[in-house]
């Protein structure tokens, strides 16, 4: 593909810590990605607006407060509503094990952990994208 | 998806895709934009420039937060640069528009520069195409006021606004970039601060040197976080385009600003074709190096170069 | 400290021992790199000799524990007085299951309280509010209004215990809900010990709970100062935090740079409002994070406690003592927690809790191992309190004051903390001050780019950390954490609805809009926030109200 990955970088929900998306935003950035980021507190349903209007083919939440059950599932059914059926779900946080199977199932693609690489996420990305 | 279809019917995705599309130089929007020209030319659009930090974002918000008092459909296209050493970008114009994101009645893209050869000038050209045929009535068309490829994106508007701010010599910048002379209405930003108006004369005794014109441009002092001072500006806007409606001047500054980017577009395709071909043949590098060596002189090289689209 | 002559002795040994031991040392087995480093990523010598220290004037530098400047310490006898306050932040789910959970800490020997409130309590909304959905009760407790905060010290004398409060924007409301409920038990005002975080310029820096514009937020925060110091004397107003600026990936240095700046901006801001310095400044406190370079931290605490005594005696003319002594609160650091080989996090912070410990710290807070993976449980929670125990009855470091001063490598090392974080204060000074710094983005953008260059050096092997990028194993994720029950949102909101109901909204309406009024003015708000949660108004009520007048706050973001 010789057109740049947009990845949409969003912190769904009111948790304040942005050091890993920033942190993420710049390796995107540094591996040629197109990264629009959209700072902190957003709702899903301001994300999914802004993932549409993009036109991403990534959207990389990250969520630290323990709300990804109810902030990642969201945001995946939003797209869907909206008929986006070629954007790739990401999603990264303190997220115990046992929840990881659930996100997955429910649709988030990869979920990534404390002590994740960018490079492993940069990979992902570029191999599992739903759009070529 | 029938991005036509949907695309007539208002829906941002198909406006969102076909965008994209265009970005990437793809020949099927190309031929959709062909078959629907027709329907552009209902839209007024609007150049935002100013350096980093002026503030241009949030006064993008909360112009558009007016005018959509008034009813208007507006798109936004925010270009922030590309990365020239990894081809990346971090587009992040939209963290100061966030309230926006949710009203049906407004679009907002956020789009890299994505290298040289005049590609952000034709993509962002076609992306006011695209959502003049969406409906907008106003487009703002949002980037940093320095380096030539900006400059010429703000030479598609129909209206250009300068942002500035107290205190901070982007007016000498703006001198020096050449906005000060394409510049229709100026904003002075964050005019709560010391120097507003001392910024405001600045600006007000450059205008003096340029008086030949029939139209001078209003310096305005506004508080964007404040939301002090945008019915003002919007008003100036608003004369502007009157001032350009009455005596055919819209006509006439659409014309040149559409030679420009015809221009651009001519040039652009040309540059490509000559790149794509001279790195088949390897010319280009064989060129350079002789001229380096001293085997050739620059001007028969060129013609070599030239050769190759006769 | 030593005479010239003896040093130039020492030089001349010093170079032989170079070209004599050393140089052959490495042509046979080289270092295992060419250059080492701190944590933070300044360059570490092969070996420190009183060359080093031949600046420092004992005197001038270093002093006695509990004199200026109050390197060595700020009391007299330190931890051979009393130990430091074992404090574990703990706060989830309601105001019931919290109120045990603190019970249960009293009983496991801690001596004070930390509560941790969730994220719509910090922001300032009520659990009913959309935006609260999937946050209620997640990071700390849910607290709509007085009456969770009388359930969540429901038969915990508050006369008896000092309670840290991690709340910043609303932390007037909440202040304000603790005088209340105290005075139901009966406990005056003067006799409540604690502290509120208070600190709303880290918020825009590094951990984003802000509500309204650095201007208001100074206001109130200023407003605090001055009604604490006429009815709330022991109370800490504030606790200046750097644990935050360290956590979002700062280096040791700009830690402490950047609190102290946001520390002469509160003292400027208080002074601006017409406090007397001495009046204030011995009720500041300060937040920091202890970090794994065991060394490079307690050199850290040594500076900050330095720099800060000069500050606020040269800068601020200070003239009671107590003013210029820092005190400081300790958090391990969450950021070195791991999730790979949770365990192992048990010795990260036992490493850190030398450091806060040597670092001559008041209080402190141990992480608990499981942290990078959820809140912690019961079981990991005591384990990370007896890393405390441990370390206060067993380890003997507590026995005498400041063990490491006169190391070579620790004084020298916290010489060029100081100077280097002066350097920092001075180019944000220079900007206009800590708000202006963060305005543009400054401060931001440094920390960012310590972030990006610590995760690099980790992606690229050039730091180790141990579990993650070697020493890896395969491992199974870890099963018995702990859950925060979903129902605890419905049940918040059930709680809220039935409270609407019931109190007297006349009295509510009244109180807010007096609160209004007032906010437009210049008056001290406290008076009128403290009538406002007695007549049980809601804590996203009271700040919607204060959002009208001082609107809200939007993010810089430098990327």
């Amino acid at each position: 593909m010789d057109r740049p990955i947009r990845v949409l970088v969003a912190k769904p929900g009111l948790d304040g810590h942005d050091r890993g998306a920033k942190v993420i935003a710049r390796a995107l950035r540094d591996a040629g990605m197109e990264v629009i980021y959209t700072g902190l507190r957003q709702t899903p349903e301001q994300i999914v607006a802004a993932a549409v209007q993009e036109d991403a083919d990534v959207v990389a939440l990250s969520v630290l407060s323990g709300a990804h059950n109810h902030l990642f599932p969201k945001v995946v059914n939003l797209l869907k509503d909206e008929g986006v059926d070629d954007c790739l779900v990401i999603g990264g946080g303190v997220i115990p094990e046992d929840d990881i199977q659930g996100l997955i199932e429910a649709g988030v693609e990869a979920i990534y952990t404390p002590g994740s690489s960018t490079k492993d996420i940069v990979g992902y990305i570029e191999t599992h994208l739903k759009r070529k | 998806m029938n991005i036509e279809e949907k695309l007539l019917e208002g829906h941002k995705r198909a406006c969102a895709r076909l965008i994209s599309m265009l970005e990437n130089n793809d020949k099927e929007a190309i031929d959709l934009i062909k078959k629907l020209y027709n329907r552009t030319g209902n839209t007024y659009v609007i150049g935002i420039t100013g350096s980093p930090g002026s503030g241009k974002s949030t006064l993008t918000d909360r112009l558009t937060k007016e005018l959509r008092k008034k009813n208007k459909k507006i798109g936004i296209l925010a270009i922030d640069p590309t990365s020239p050493f990894t081809g990346g970008a971090i587009l992040g114009d939209r963290i100061r528009m966030n309230d926006l994101a949710l009203d049906k009645e407004v679009f907002i893209r956020s789009m890299g520069t994505r290298g040289s050869l005049g590609g952000i000038s034709r993509a962002t050209w076609s992306a006011v195409k695209v959502l003049d045929i969406y409906g907008c009535d106003y487009i703002f068309i949002e980037t940093v006021g320095v380096g030539q490829s900006e400059i010429d994106i703000v030479k598609m508007a129909d209206t250009v606004l300068m942002v500035t701010t107290p205190n901070t010599g982007d007016d000498i910048q703006a001198i020096k970039a050449g906005i000060m002379e394409i510049a229709d209405v100026f904003a002075i930003n964050k005019s709560d601060l010391d120097g507003a108006d001392k910024t405001k004369m600045e600006i007000e005794m450059n205008l003096d040197l340029n008086e030949k014109k029939d139209y001078r441009a209003p310096v305005i002092k506004v508080s964007a976080i404040k939301n002090e001072g945008i019915d003002e500006l919007v008003k100036k806007l608003e004369e502007h385009r009157n001032y350009l409606e009455n005596n055919n001047r819209l006509e006439e500054r659409r014309t040149r600003n559409n030679k420009l980017q015809l221009l651009k577009l001519v040039e652009n395709e040309l540059m490509e074709i000559i790149v794509e071909r001279s790195v088949k043949e390897d010319l280009l590098d064989n060129l350079s190096k002789q001229i380096t060596l001293g085997t050739i002189d620059p001007y028969s090289a060129k013609d070599k170069i030239i050769e190759l689209i006769r | 400290m030593f005479d010239d002559n003896k040093l130039n002795e020492l030089s001349k040994n010093f170079d032989s021992w170079n070209k004599n031991k050393v140089e052959k040392a490495i042509s046979r087995f080289p270092e295992r790199k060419e250059e080492f480093t701190t944590g933070s990523g300044d360059k570490v010598k092969r070996l420190y000799t009183p060359l080093d220290t031949a600046d420092i004037e004992y005197n001038e530098d270093l002093g006695f524990p509990g004199e200026y400047p109050y390197t060595r310490g700020v009391q007299p006898t330190m931890y051979r007085g009393r130990l430091w306050t074992m404090r574990q932040y703990a706060g989830f789910g309601n105001a019931e299951e919290s109120n045990a959970r603190y019970k249960y800490l009293l009983e496991q020997g801690q001596t004070g309280l930390s509560i941790a409130f969730d994220l719509p309590t910090q922001i300032g909304y009520d659990s009913d509010n959309p935006i609260s959905e999937g946050e209620v009760g997640k990071v700390g407790v849910a607290i709509d209004s007085l009456k969770d905060m009388e359930i969540l010290f429901d038969g915990i004398p508050l006369d008896k215990v000092s309670t840290s409060m991690t709340i910043n924007a609303p932390a007037s409301i909440l202040l304000a809900m603790y005088i209340a409920v105290a005075e139901k038990q009966g406990v005056t005002a003067d006799k409540l010990n604690g502290t509120i975080q208070n600190d709303i310029l880290k918020e825009y820096i590094a951990r984003g709970t802000y509500i309204y514009p650095p201007e208001p937020s100074m206001r109130l925060i200023t407003n605090i100062f001055e009604y604490c110091s006429k009815e709330v004397p022991k109370w800490n107003t504030i606790s200046i935090s750097g644990y935050h600026i360290r956590e979002a990936g700062s280096t040791a240095v700009q830690e402490v740079a950047f609190t102290l700046a946001d520390g002469i901006a509160y003292v400027d801001a208080a002074i601006d409002a017409g406090l007397d310095v001495d009046e204030f400044a011995p009720r500041l406190s300060f937040f920091f994070n202890s970090h794994n370079d065991l060394l490079e931290e307690v050199a850290k605490f040594r500076a900050a406690r330095r720099l800060w005594a000069k500050i606020m005696k040269d800068r601020f003319k200070a003239k009671d003592p107590k003013s210029m002594a820092l005190k400081f609160h300790t958090q391990t650091a969450g950021s070195t927690l791991t999730a790979q080989q949770p365990d192992n996090n048990i010795v990260r912070v036992a490493i850190q809790t030398l450091a806060a410990v040597l670092g001559g710290t008041q209080s402190l807070h141990t992480n608990s191992r499981d942290e990078a993976l959820a809140l912690p449980t019961e079981d990991s929670v005591r384990i990370a309190l007896r890393t405390q125990q441990i370390a206060a009855y067993e380890s003997g470091i507590s026995e005498t004051i400041d063990p490491l001063a006169g190391s070579y490598y620790i004084e020298s090392l916290t010489d060029r903390i100081e100077e280097e974080a002066s350097k920092y204060i001075e180019t944000i000074d220079n900007l206009g001050g800590a708000p202006k710094a963060i305005a543009n983005g400054y401060i931001q953008k440094e920390i960012q780019n310590a972030a990006y260059q610590h995760q690099m050096a980790v992606e690229n092997n050039e730091k180790v950390v141990v579990g993650v990028n070697k020493f890896v194993v395969e491992e199974e994720g870890k099963k018995d954490l702990l859950k925060v029950d979903p129902a605890v949102e419905a049940s918040q909101r059930e709680k809220l609805s039935k409270l609407r109901a019931e109190r007297d909204n006349e009295l509510v309406d009244n109180t807010l809009n007096t609160l209004k009024s007032k906010a437009a003015t210049d008056a001290n708000l406290m008076p009128y926030i403290i009538d406002a949660v007695m007549a049980y108004a809601t804590l996203g009520e009271i700040c919607d109200v204060l959002r009208e007048v001082f609107g809200e706050y939007e993010q810089t973001v430098i990327l």
